[in-house]
């Protein structure tokens, strides 16, 4: 799908260009303009999904999981134009829900003597979700626990790091897709992981 | 140990990729649960009940302004005929007044000797009744005083 998008972009992009140059059929303004909003719709479709779950399991709020989203869209709308496809649209909207994430947690800190009310949801009830395999009861349990003790060792990571094991282990993301979203280096995107993986297993071992 | 090799053995070590997938899957499970798709639907409606508010509001605006502008010109046109219809009442009455005056004087003019030579017929007429009513045959003694009268009159 992301490839799909950038070929379509490309494809406006060049008959742009031909329409510049009038040595084709000349494209007027509102017909560029529809084939855009056409490709953020499909973007929209395609991404969202992936955007709000990336946001939840950073936050673990769903409401404000849900507002950064719209959120994230809303921006990406607006710089739609400027976006020329040099990376996948999911890792520049990933960079965008990631940069929406930084500032919210910089209000907060800004807004530390005002009364916040958090509706982040506690590790216990994140880990009550678990899809119902064909698993027996005990390796439910099981299931349950380890997903409680990776929450717990993610809460205790840095935001980066927190990202970085998030969109390696939840997002499956590539390292060099995480690097161009966080717009970190490979090798501290590595380093990152092997800290993040380094209190999670941590975590496990302490409970075995 | 360096990163790599600790990334490698994260990988290998079962309970470490175990936990790591059911952590996935919870928050695929839990993210699943409670997203909620954008709702293109409700925004159509709310952009058709948009255009169409709108539409209705536009007409109604077109059509008062273009009811109140033709009741102004109604109204407009309707004074300047009363108007139209007040002058040119107001000139016939002064025309006609215009007329009227000469003729009137001129009869006047024309009924006047007659009328002052009726008058003066009238008075004698009247004088004349008097002087029969009032008159009366004096009596023999008076005969003396009446013939002073009459020639006094004479002279």
């Amino acid at each position: 799908m992301g490839l799909g998008v950038v070929n379509l972009r490309r494809m406006v992009t060049s008959i742009k260009s031909m329409a510049a140059g009038t040595a084709v059929k000349p494209m007027t303004a509102d017909a560029a303009d529809e084939i855009a909003a056409r490709e953020f719709a499909i973007i929209v479709e395609s991404h969202r999904r992936q955007i709000f779950r990336f946001l939840l399991a950073s936050l673990r709020d769903v409401d404000l999981a849900e507002t950064l989203t719209q959120e994230c869209f809303l921006k990406a709308h607006r710089n739609w134009k400027h976006f020329r496809g040099d990376s996948s649209a999911m890792t520049w909207l990933m960079r965008i829900a990631i940069n929406l994430q930084k500032d919210h947690w910089r209000n907060r800190r800004l807004q530390f003597w005002r009364h916040t009310q958090s509706n982040a949801v506690d590790v216990d009830e994140a880990s009550d979700w678990l899809p119902n395999g064909e698993r027996n009861a005990e390796q439910q349990i099981l299931a349950k626990e380890q997903v409680a003790q990776v929450w717990k060792a993610v809460e205790g990571l840095s935001a980066r790091q927190r990202t970085v094991f998030l969109l390696r282990y939840v997002e499956e993301r590539e390292l060099n897709e995480i690097a161009r979203a966080t717009g970190l280096s490979e090798g501290t995107v590595k380093a990152h992981l092997s800290r993040a993986l380094g209190r999670v297993r941590a975590e496990l071992r302490g409970k075995r | 140990m360096s990163w790599r090799n600790n990334l490698a053995e994260d990988i290998a070590d079962p309970i470490v990729a175990g936990a790591l997938k059911h952590f996935k899957a919870s928050v695929d499970a839990w993210s699943e649960a409670v997203y909620s798709p954008p709702r293109t639907v409700l925004e159509t409606t709310r952009r058709t009940w948009r255009l169409a508010a709108s539409w209705a509001l536009g007409c109604l605006l077109a059509a008062g302004s273009l009811g109140g502008t033709l009741y102004d010109r109604h109204v407009r046109r309707e004074s300047a005929r009363i108007a139209a219809i007040k002058a040119a009442e107001q000139k016939a009455a002064l025309e006609h007044k215009a007329a009227v005056q000469p003729v009137t004087a001129t009869i006047v003019a024309r009924r006047q000797p007659t009328a002052m030579k009726h008058a003066a017929s009238e008075n004698e007429d009247l004088l004349a009744t008097v002087d029969s009513d009032v008159s009366r045959q004096v009596p023999a003694a008076m005969e003396p005083l009446a013939q002073m009268m009459v020639s006094d009159g004479a002279n």
